[in-house]
């Protein structure tokens, strides 16, 4: 008999019931909450007089849509003056109230982004199923955990039943091997697999990342990695537990202590794919072949090394994707073959759920230090994904080096990620972004996303225009 | 959940890839609390000249021409057909609700972002996955401008196309589950909760096993 994957022994454990087809009935063990995609689900349970299954796996949180200004932070929900994003972080306020329901509220200073303050928390633990109403909970797949985001329906039903109602997706590995070079990171890794496999290479999968260049991240790089698994079209991603994920998960709030905690260490040695395991489809990567990575286009696959060219669609032989790159230059107001290092930027955006733990607060600012941002960029931003992200970055002097250099340093939210708030950019403006989508209008309408880590969006902070963050 | 048995109706052809959520509801409007009233910001930022904001009468701005969503006889359609990959990025539901609220049954493709694609079973939306070359084909065939139409008949599992002499079927594939509830108009939370007493027999299993899951 062949051995299970990580992803079968999580789906194994959860199963409640399993019709003929495979529908099964999937026992969610967390479920975090935000204010964008709950209120019609509270207004479901409302109406149809329902409860709470299990409120004790629930924690709620604000951040798609709260303000990153301290002006506008000082009093609550009161200092929004936005009065329909002030009424839905109202709502989740009342809501979580009516329902008996944990959450951390916009003037705690647990609050931040739902993706950074479960793993900080401990609310996500190895082994345990959770979900959000947000695409990016494959972020919470770095500890063992099988994780995935879920329509408001979905929100919902996990609600009312602590379930949730799932097919079993097939298996997929991607083995980054041997070693990245100096100066190459998380986010250069997983968007150079979204490059090889493209945005929808993933669909219908659970993706494993394995392999040196993944076992030798740290759990901030890996989370950075799993967030965009979704990009690569899988609902899930995920990375076995090893000493790592168990040291980052020790004496966090939610975590479990005493005999407990060994009885749970004892569990989580487990989840990890068997020597003898069937993978559907495997992907390998030679990571020394990684090199900074720059997104020139609107989808997260359109991503090159900072050191090559825009492509030129003539050069593409299928009329549909050649149809798609132009119509990604037109938008990015972008040549075919520039040199992606001579593209000049307006605005410098480092936060988000990919890049927004404190890791990636140090990695841009040994950039930043003792440089001034260029003078034709107008803003360049440092959000932190939590309130604690941001304490520990002020301990350490970071958001000093951030100011110096002339970046503006916020309070934590989702900010220019998505612009939902007054974080955005013009139409036409050109952003290096550590963010996760490159999408049209994604950070404001007209705006143009280009994706990178955090060393190399503070090198292009400093530079004025793209540069390979090695050589500065 | 409004039933889906059969539809016909004409074919919008939305000749892109990779049709993103943000693209179909833009977020500003994301912080509506309410299912309704999306319908007039679908595609926002490709059907209006000028950007849009909540609370704006929409039926006062200016269209954007060249999208085929302001264009005759398009205008009047109820099936979306797009190229692959449709409905990816965000878990936003409020691009179902979108989609609904306009007017649009079906979206054909040759293939759907998971959450999107789930989503749309939890609203009537029938999402249908046909080959790139009969998604070619429908494009070409939608795109002469004098109204195509399509019949999607669920039960059989069929699209159906129909003109004086002809007619032609093009089978496609669905789950069992998700077409029985969509058949019926069901919702799924009052089917699980049928088996509330198994979930807590699986749930007194697991505090025993993993005491640290239910903390
Ligand atoms: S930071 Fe961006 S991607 Fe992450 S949860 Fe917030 S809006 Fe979504």
């Amino acid at each position: 008999m062949t051995g299970k994957t990580l992803y079968d022994k999580l789906w194994d454990a959860h199963v409640v019931r399993e019709e003929d087809d495979g529908t099964a009935l999937l026992y969610i063990d967390r479920h975090l909450v935000h204010e964008v995609t709950s209120p019609q689900a509270f207004e479901g349970l409302r109406m149809a007089k329902r409860d709470v299954w299990r409120k004790e796996s629930i924690v709620a949180v604000p951040d798609h849509n709260v303000p990153t200004t301290t002006a506008d932070r000082g009093n609550g929900s009161a200092g929004i003056s936005d009065p329909i994003a002030k009424l839905q972080i109202d709502t989740l306020d009342k809501n979580c109230a009516e329902f008996g329901i944990n959450e951390f509220h916009m003037d705690d200073i647990r609050q931040g982004i739902v993706h950074v303050i479960g793993p900080e928390q401990g609310a996500t633990l190895p082994g345990m199923t959770v979900v959000c109403g947000d695409s990016h909970t494959s972020t919470h797949g770095a500890f063992g955990a099988l994780a995935h985001g879920i329509g408001t329906s979905e929100v919902e039903h996990v609600m009312a039943t602590g379930c949730l109602i799932q097919k079993k997706m097939k298996n997929m590995l991607v083995s980054v091997d041997g070693k990245v070079g100096p100066g190459v990171t998380a986010k250069d890794i997983v968007l150079a697999i979204i490059g090889q496999i493209g945005t929808a290479g993933g669909t219908g999968y659970a993706i494993e990342f394995a392999g040196e260049a993944i076992q030798d991240l740290s759990m901030e790089g890996r989370m950075t990695v799993c967030n965009m698994a979704i990009e690569a079209g899988a609902r899930a991603g995920m990375i076995a537990v090893d000493d790592k994920t168990i040291e980052y998960v020790k004496n966090r709030p939610y975590a479990p202590t005493g005999e407990i905690w060994d009885k749970a260490v004892k569990a989580w040695r487990d989840l990890k794919s068997d020597d003898d395991a069937a993978f559907d489809e495997i992907v390998r990567i030679h990571a020394g072949s990684i090199e900074p990575q720059v997104t020139w286009g609107t989808s997260p696959e359109m991503v090159r090394s900072v050191n090559d060219k825009v492509p030129d669609p003539a050069d593409e032989s299928d009329p549909v994707k050649a149809k798609a790159i132009s119509d990604a230059l037109d938008y990015m107001g972008l040549e075919a073959g520039q040199p992606i290092n001579e593209v000049t930027i307006d605005k410098v955006f480092i936060g988000s759920c990919t890049n927004s733990r404190i890791e990636d607060m140090r990695q841009a600012a040994a950039v930043v230090k003792g440089q001034k941002v260029a003078d034709n960029v107008k803003l360049a931003m440092v959000v932190p994904g939590s309130g604690l992200v941001k304490k520990q970055a002020e301990d350490e002097g970071l958001d000093m080096i951030f100011k110096e250099a002339g970046f503006e340093w916020r309070e934590p939210g989702c900010s220019m990620c998505l612009a939902m708030n007054a974080d955005r950019l013009e139409p036409g403006e050109r952003c290096a972004s550590t963010s996760n989508r490159n999408f049209e209008g994604r950070q404001g309408q007209g705006g143009r996303t280009h994706l990178v880590g955090p060393a190399m969006a503070a090198a292009a902070a400093v530079k004025g225009h793209f540069v390979d963050v090695r050589s500065v | 959940m409004e039933k889906f048995t059969t539809h016909s109706g004409i074919v919008i052809p939305l000749d892109r890839s990779n049709v993103d959520t943000d693209a179909i509801i833009p977020k500003q409007y994301l912080k509506s609390i309410s299912r309704t009233g999306f319908g007039p910001t679908l595609f926002d930022d490709w059907r209006y000249a000028e950007p849009g904001e909540p609370g704006m009468d929409h039926s006062k701005r200016k269209l954007n021409k060249d999208f085929v969503l302001n264009q005759e006889p398009y205008k009047n359609g109820s099936i979306l057909l797009a190229r692959e990959n449709f409905g990816c990025g965000s878990s936003r539901e409020h691009a179902v609700w979108a989609l609904e609220d306009y007017g649009i049954r079906a979206v054909i493709a040759p293939g759907f972002a998971d959450i999107f694609y789930n989503n749309s079973f939890k609203n009537g939306l029938l999402p249908i996955v046909l080959s790139e070359k009969k998604v070619d084909d429908l494009f070409v065939k939608a795109s002469s401008k004098d109204g195509y139409s399509l019949t999607i008949d669920l039960d059989k599992q069929l699209v159906i196309e129909q003109d004086r002499e002809t007619t032609e079927e093009t089978p496609f594939e669905i789950d069992e589950f998700r077409k029985y509830c969509l058949l019926n108009g069901l919702d799924d939370i009052g089917l699980t909760l049928q088996y509330a007493d198994e979930i807590k027999a699986y749930e007194k299993r697991r505090r025993q096993e993993a005491p640290w899951l239910f903390a």
